[in-house]
């Protein structure tokens, strides 16, 4: 992570920031704006901080995975369906019932991975277009299940989506969260801080352990790999299961920590804006975190420029479009992948399959 | 020339063997999903078949299903032999649709006067068109000069033609009629529409001109030069650069074409279908057309099979679900498995024992571009 890059960030966020202290500031205390518009960017990134290390794992290792997208939309429907069946089959307690929905989540990430791993690994797909079969399998798969399981015929739910246990609780850290208006930075749910963990772990992985110097190999040169004895196809297989069982986390996040409801094609494009953020972050872990707090800092300048929308002074009213606000993303997405930031350098053998 | 025919025909149908295996295996694991939820297979593939052949109106409802993917299916295959993947065919049509209802309902107010159709119809058309090769280009010049990836710049494309038609037409494009209750632009006139084919049926002359569009990207791909070009960019991009072939130029016309083709499916659906564009008809489209491309194997015929076979599934899918109460989304997972055992072949060629093929489609090659 180079000080441009880290430069460009910070700069980035400022400006969002800015943009809603400037216009709410004749309602609330600026430190009030910031506070809230912290808040909400650190949760909105949390989905995106995981894709991005779930394509970490995977592309460190040479594969290159553009179906976390797909694998968080099934994990988000299976680890939702998951808590509705514990809450209302087995009359689970709430909070039951939303832990084994998160593990149901991996679970699910986890085995789409696997096929993805089979796929370009063993069969040797081309790897976008396995990514690409995952991503049209998760759309038909949850769309399927989704209505046959609540409206078609024989469902046990007879015909109507049951109540959900809810969402995952906030955990306040001890004192930090007892200082007055900042401290609700530091009430945030389960998915987030485990988010926030990963990226520490994740970087002590890749580059402190041993298990990250083989994965990385095998990423970089797996013949080389090959001849010092690191078997190149289990740790590619292993890594990128690693990788599902992540995007699974972000994709329980939407449906068992952000809101209690699936919806079809829910994920709106988290898993490609993740890469993304991970190809901008140079594919280390706090470049990918820190590139998925910009993205959540623009969908956070989105809610509370709603919020706010009456404060919005006619020189800006184009502010006050929810679409025009909503492009936000997508355009910093396309100006990041052009390398206006300088170019980066993915693994050398991300996404060729490795003939023995 | 007895021989070389026989030889050629063993070709063709040794080609078509991976595929057809391919629908066959997705269809019975179909059979076994909606066995296992507690639907009978046999009603419901029944059901698809006669919705989407057992009558008149069941066939042309099946060419209007299958008008829009063989334009879109085309539209990936163009790009997949240029060595581009336009996983952005769903924002293309979006923007083709856009403009074309537009120009189609607006545009005799602009000048206070009506339109022969002659007139009319061609701009309606044509500059529908040029919006979605607009923003197919714009992905490929960032490919071309920046070297950011075309998939993921199509996808982000996708959104922000989403969401710039969501404001269009909640906002400025919106049917005023105080009776409209939905995100949709008024009619266009009639002097930009494509009629239907025969009286009472919805088939239209936008299916006709979809088949020779085909013939057209074929003929475009194999006998030109254009077509040799974009065919060697994607074969070998340093290959093609050394035999002094404009690399960057060819990327951004090869997504042009490609996007033009994906506009073409939206500007198609305005005017010979629907004589409107309205928001959320396009879902999904982009990556059916992938689905389409794999299946086809980037030939423009193969596209056309494959798009008739896709536009019949998802037209009979609608049978299906009213005779069987089986939800239509099944269709989607079908064809996810489709793709699924065209991608890899391995599995079908293991199943099947079959001896492996020689081409192996490769897109991948990092993401520096």
């Amino acid at each position: 992570m180079d000080w441009r890059r880290f430069a460009i960030i910070v700069f980035v966020i400022a400006i969002m920031f800015a943009t809603v202290v400037m216009v709410g500031s004749s309602q609330n205390s600026p430190l009030l704006i910031i506070t809230s518009m912290l808040a909400t960017t650190i949760a909105v990134a949390t989905p995106l901080t995981l894709g991005a290390l779930s394509g970490l794992y995977c592309e460190r290792s040479g594969v290159v995975n553009i179906g976390i997208e797909g694998m968080m939309l099934g994990a988000a429907f299976f680890g939702w369906l998951a808590a509705i069946y514990m809450n209302t089959i087995f009359h689970m307690a709430p909070i039951v019932s939303l832990i084994v929905g998160v593990f149901v989540a991996m679970l699910s990430g986890g085995l789409f991975a696997l096929l993805h791993a089979a796929l370009s690994i063993t069969f040797k797909v081309d790897q976008i277009i396995g990514g690409t079969v995952i991503n049209i399998l998760a759309i038909g798969i949850t769309g399927f299940l989704n209505r046959q399981m609540f409206f078609g015929a024989g469902s046990v739910f007879g015909g109507q989506i049951p109540h959900a246990p809810g969402v995952l609780p906030r955990i306040a850290i001890p004192l930090l969260s007892k200082i007055p208006t900042i401290g609700r930075i530091f009430e945030q749910q389960p998915i987030t801080w485990a988010a926030l963990i990963l990226v520490v772990v994740t970087h002590f992985v890749i580059f402190k352990t041993r298990w990250g110097l083989r994965t990385r190999a095998v990423g970089e040169h797996p013949r080389a790999a090959d001849t010092v004895g690191i078997n190149v196809y289990r740790m590619r297989y292993l890594n990128v299961i690693i990788g599902g069982m992540l995007a699974g986390l972000g994709g329980g996040f939407l449906t068992l920590e952000s809101i209690s409801s699936f919806e079809p094609l829910m994920t709106n494009g988290r898993g490609f804006i993740a890469l993304a953020a991970l190809i901008f972050g140079n594919w280390t872990p706090f470049g990918a975190w820190s590139a998925a707090l910009v993205f959540g800092a623009a969908q956070a300048l989105q809610i509370n420029l709603q919020f706010f929308r009456e404060l919005i002074p006619p020189s800006l009213a184009i502010l006050q479009n929810s679409y025009v606000v909503g492009l936000a993303p997508y355009i910093l997405t396309m100006l990041i992948l052009t390398g206006l930031i300088g170019r980066t350098i993915p693994p050398a053998a991300d996404g060729q399959a490795y003939e023995k | 020339m007895g021989h070389a025919f026989v030889k050629r025909l063993k070709e063709l149908l040794n080609s078509l063997l991976v595929p057809l295996l391919a629908i066959i295996t997705a269809i019975i694991i179909g059979g076994i999903i909606i066995a296992i939820v507690g639907g009978n297979p046999f009603a419901a593939y029944l059901g698809l078949a006669e919705g989407a052949f057992g009558s008149a109106k069941a066939l042309s409802e099946t060419a209007v299903w299958a008008t829009p993917y063989i334009y879109a299916g085309l539209a990936v295959a163009l790009a997949f032999k240029g060595g581009l993947f336009n996983i952005g065919a769903e924002g293309q049509l979006a923007v083709g649709a856009v403009v074309s209802a537009l120009i189609g309902y607006a545009l005799p107010g602009w000048l206070h006067t009506s339109l022969p159709w002659f007139i009319h119809l061609p701009l309606t058309v044509g500059l529908g068109v040029l919006g979605g090769a607009i923003w197919g280009a714009i992905p490929g010049a960032l490919k071309a000069y920046t070297g950011g990836h075309e998939v993921i710049n199509t996808i982000m494309m996708n959104y922000i033609a989403l969401n710039i038609t969501s404001f269009l037409l909640n906002g400025p494009m919106r049917d005023p009629n105080p009776l409209n209750l939905s995100a949709k632009t008024p009619d266009i006139a009639v002097s930009a529409r494509i009629p239907p084919i025969f009286p009472g049926l919805r088939v239209h002359w936008g299916f006709v001109l979809a088949l020779l569009i085909a013939v057209f990207v074929w003929w475009l791909l194999q006998k030109t030069t254009l077509g040799f070009e974009i065919r060697t960019v994607g074969a070998n991009p340093d290959a093609a650069k050394y035999a002094g072939i404009n690399v960057k130029w060819n990327i951004i016309l090869t997504m042009g074409i490609s996007g033009a083709l994906a506009g073409m499916a939206g500007v198609i659906e305005v005017t010979a279908l629907n004589y409107r564009h309205e928001l959320g008809f396009s879902i999904g489209y982009g990556f059916d057309a992938i689905a389409i491309a794999l299946l086809g194997k980037n030939n423009p015929f193969g596209v056309v099979l494959a798009a008739i076979l896709f536009g019949a599934m998802r037209n009979g899918g609608t049978r299906m679900q009213f005779m069987t109460q089986i939800p239509v989304d099944i269709i989607s997972v079908i064809q996810a498995l489709i793709l699924l055992f065209v991608a890899a072949d391995a599995i079908i060629r293991f199943i099947y024992r079959i001896r492996p093929g020689e081409e192996r489609l490769v897109l991948t090659r990092g993401w520096g571009g």
